[in-house]
C-alpha cells in the first residue's frame, strides 16, 4: 500500500465508522474519528498480524483500551480482513457479536474491554510474558485521555517502568477532552510527557493525523531501549467532519439524515484532495 | 474450645493452608516453567518467600496494587501461563472486583486467584482485613469456579486442578493449621463435595475453615447422644454440588451450612435457593457472620461468638434435633 493509498483508506475508514455509528444509530462518534488514523496506520502499517492465522503466537498484540471507541477498531479490522465488512450491518443489534465495545467473540479482537483503565495492566502482562519466553513480538494499547485518571493506569505505568517493558507501546488518543468537557475541566492531564518521563517511561509526541509522524513513532523500536514507549499523538476529536470537530456533542453523537450527507460530501473532498 | 488444641487420636494435624500452597507451587514449577505467582507485596503472607528464591523468573510482584495485579494476571495467563495472582482475600476480592469481572472472567482467562488470610484470619484488624463477602459479589459472577478447601489434602489438589483449568478460579483459605479431616476420602473435584464424616440424623455442610468445627460438633453430638451427623466440606461454593445437596435433603431430615462469610449471599443461601426452588422442606438454618461490624477478637473468638465453633454448632443441632 502506498503512502497515498493509506491516506485514502483514512478517508474510507472515517466514512465507513460513520455509516455503521448511523445505521446501528448508536456509537461512540468524536472519539472514533480522533483515533481512526492511529488505528489505521496500526493494521496497515505496524503490527505484525495475519486475520488467516489470527492465533499466531508470534503475533504482535493489539488491546484497545478506549473500548468504547469500539466502531473504528471494527471497520480498520473489517477492511484489513479479520471480518466480512457486511457484519458490521447488525452493530449494536440484538444477539450480535458486533456490540458497542471490543469482545473476543470478533475474530482477531485480543480482550474484552469497555470498563477504562483495563487495557495496559493487561498489556503489562503480555509484555512481562513476552520477555519470559524470549519472544520478540511487541505489545500495543490505545488509551484515551479521558481514561487516564484511573488509577490502574498509574499502577500499570509503574509495573512497565519497572520491569523494563521495551516491547510495550502505549498510545494516548491525546484529543483533549472527554464527556463532560475538556480534561483541563474534568481532570487535568496537562504534562502527559513530564509524568510519563518521570514514571521511567520514553515519551513521543507526534501529530495523531500525521500519518508518517505515527508511523515512524510506532515502527522503529523502542523509543529507548530498556523503557515502554509513550507515544502522544495530539488529536482533534471528531476529526474530519468540520461541525463534528471539537464539538462535545459528538462524543457519542448519531447524525440525522441530513448530517450524515454532509459528512460524506465533506469526506468526498477531503479524499479529491489526496 | 481452642480449634488448633486436638487430640492427636480423634484427627492428624496438618500445616497451615498457605504452607501446602507454597509447597505446591514450588513442586509444580519444578516441571513447568509456565506456572507463574504474581504478588502484591504479599509473597511474605503468601508463604512464596522459598518459591520466589528458587525460581525467580517465576514470580512477578506488582507492589501493593491490586488492581494491577489481576490485569497483569490476566494478561500472563492470556499469553499461556499457568498465572496465580496471591493477595490478602479482602483486597483481591474487593478492591479489584471489576478487574476479576472483566479482564479474568469476561475475557476468559483462567487465571487462579488466590485469596490468602481469609474470612476472619486478620481477626483483629478489624472490617477492612475481613473478607466476608468474597463467595457473595464472586458468585454474582459469570465463569468462575469458588473454592475453599478445608484441609491440606484438599488444598493441594485444589492448586493442582487450578493450574490445569481451563476456568478462572477463586481459591481462599487462612492462616491457621489444618488437620487432616478424612483420610479415608482422598477423592476431589471441583464442584464435588467431600463428605468427611457419615451419618443419616442431620447434615452439616461447612466450607473452608468451618468444616473443622463441624467435624468437632459432629463427633460431640455423637459421643454424648449417640446422634450420627453427615458433615460435608462444600469446598466448591461455585459450581455447587447439587447433586450431593439432594441425597442430603432426601431423608428430611435438618440440614445446616457453616461459613466463614456473611449470611447474604455465601454458602447457605446458596444451598437455600436451590432447595427451596426444588421443593425440599428439610429444617434449614445457616450459620455464618450475621449483617453486622464484625465484633473483634482472634478468628477462634470470633468463630466462638457467632456459634461457628464446636460447641456453637453442637447447641444449634441439637436444638434442630430437639434433644
Amino acid at each position: 500500500m502506498t503512502d497515498k493509498e493509506l491516506k485514502l483508506k483514512s478517508v474510507f475508514l472515517r466514512r465507513n465508522l460513520l455509516k455503521y455509528i448511523y445505521k446501528a444509530k448508536a456509537g461512540h462518534t468524536g472519539g472514533s474519528l480522533s483515533c481512526v488514523d492511529t488505528l489505521n496506520v496500526l493494521y496497515n502499517r505496524v503490527l505484525n498480524v495475519d486475520p488467516a492465522d489470527f492465533k499466531n503466537p508470534d503475533r504482535d498484540r493489539y488491546i484497545q483500551s478506549k473500548g468504547h471507541c469500539v466502531e473504528a477498531l471494527f471497520v480498520t479490522m473489517a477492511d484489513r480482513g479479520f471480518f466480512p465488512e457486511s457484519d458490521l450491518e447488525t452493530l449494536c443489534q440484538y444477539q450480535s457479536h458486533y456490540i458497542g465495545h471490543p469482545t473476543k467473540k470478533v475474530n482477531g479482537v485480543e480482550q474484552n474491554t469497555g470498563a477504562l483503565g483495563h487495557g495496559l495492566p493487561i498489556c503489562v502482562g503480555e509484555a512481562i510474558a513476552a520477555k519470559l519466553d524470549n519472544k520478540t513480538h511487541r505489545i500495543f494499547t490505545l488509551l484515551g485521555d479521558g481514561e487516564l485518571p484511573e488509577g490502574s493506569n498509574w499502577e500499570a505505568f509503574l509495573s512497565a517502568a519497572h520491569y523494563k517493558l521495551d516491547n510495550l507501546y502505549a498510545i494516548l488518543d491525546y484529543n483533549k477532552q472527554q464527556i463532560t468537557g475538556d480534561n483541563a475541566e474534568v481532570m487535568n492531564t496537562d504534562s502527559v510527557r513530564e509524568k510519563l518521563e518521570a514514571f521511567g517511561w520514553a515519551v513521543k509526541e507526534v501529530d495523531g493525523h500525521n500519518l508518517e509522524e505515527l508511523e515512524a513513532a510506532l515502527n522503529n523500536g523502542p523509543l529507548e531501549i530498556g523503557k515502554p514507549s509513550f507515544i502522544i499523538a495530539h488529536t482533534i476529536k471528531g476529526k474530519g467532519v468540520s461541525y463534528m470537530e471539537r464539538n462535545l456533542k459528538w462524543h457519542h453523537g448519531v447524525p440525522t439524515p441530513e448530517q450524515y450527507e454532509l459528512a460524506l460530501s465533506e469526506l468526498n473532498e477531503a479524499e479529491a484532495l489526496i | 474450645m481452642e480449634l488448633d488444641k486436638i487430640k492427636e487420636k480423634d484427627l492428624k494435624m496438618g500445616k497451615a493452608n498457605q504452607e501446602v500452597f507454597s509447597e505446591t507451587m514450588q513442586a509444580l514449577a519444578k516441571t513447568d516453567k509456565n506456572i507463574i505467582a504474581v504478588t502484591s507485596d504479599s509473597r511474605g503472607s503468601g508463604k512464596l518467600v522459598p518459591f520466589g528464591q528458587k525460581y525467580p523468573n517465576q514470580i512477578v510482584e506488582v507492589g501493593i496494587a491490586e488492581q494491577n495485579l489481576v490485569g497483569v494476571a490476566a494478561g500472563l495467563a492470556s499469553a499461556g501461563k499457568k498465572t496465580f495472582a496471591v493477595s490478602p482475600a479482602c483486597f483481591l476480592s474487593a478492591r479489584a472486583l471489576e478487574q476479576i469481572k472483566n479482564d479474568v472472567c469476561y475475557s476468559d482467562n483462567p487465571v487462579t486467584l488466590v485469596g490468602i488470610s481469609s474470612g476472619v484470619s486478620y481477626g483483629a484488624l478489624g472490617t477492612t482485613h475481613h473478607s466476608l463477602h468474597d463467595y457473595a459479589v464472586l458468585r454474582a459472577i459469570n465463569n468462575i469456579i469458588i473454592v475453599a478447601p478445608a484441609d491440606n489434602f484438599e488444598t493441594e489438589q485444589a492448586v493442582r486442578l487450578a493450574a490445569e483449568s481451563d476456568k478462572p478460579v477463586y481459591m481462599r483459605y487462612g492462616k491457621k493449621a489444618m488437620p487432616f479431616l478424612n483420610e479415608d476420602n482422598k477423592t476431589f473435584e471441583f464442584g464435588k463435595g467431600r463428605v468427611v464424616r457419615e451419618g443419616d440424623d442431620i447434615a452439616i455442610i461447612a466450607t473452608g475453615e468451618t468444616v473443622y468445627p463441624a467435624w468437632l460438633a459432629a463427633k460431640m453430638l455423637e459421643d454424648k447422644h449417640g446422634i450420627k451427623a453427615t458433615v460435608v466440606s462444600m469446598h466448591t461454593i461455585k459450581p455447587l454440588d447439587v447433586n450431593l445437596l439432594k441425597e442430603l435433603a432426601a431423608n428430611g431430615k435438618p440440614i445446616i451450612t457453616v461459613e466463614e462469610h456473611m449470611v447474604n449471599g455465601g454458602l447457605g443461601e446458596a444451598c437455600a435457593s436451590y432447595l427451596f426452588q426444588n421443593g425440599y422442606k428439610n429444617t434449614f438454618k445457616i450459620v455464618g457472620i450475621p449483617d453486622e461490624y464484625t465484633v473483634t477478637g482472634s478468628q477462634v473468638e470470633i468463630f466462638n461468638h457467632y456459634g461457628i465453633s464446636q460447641d456453637g454448632l453442637y447447641n444449634i443441632c441439637k436444638n434442630l434435633l430437639d434433644i
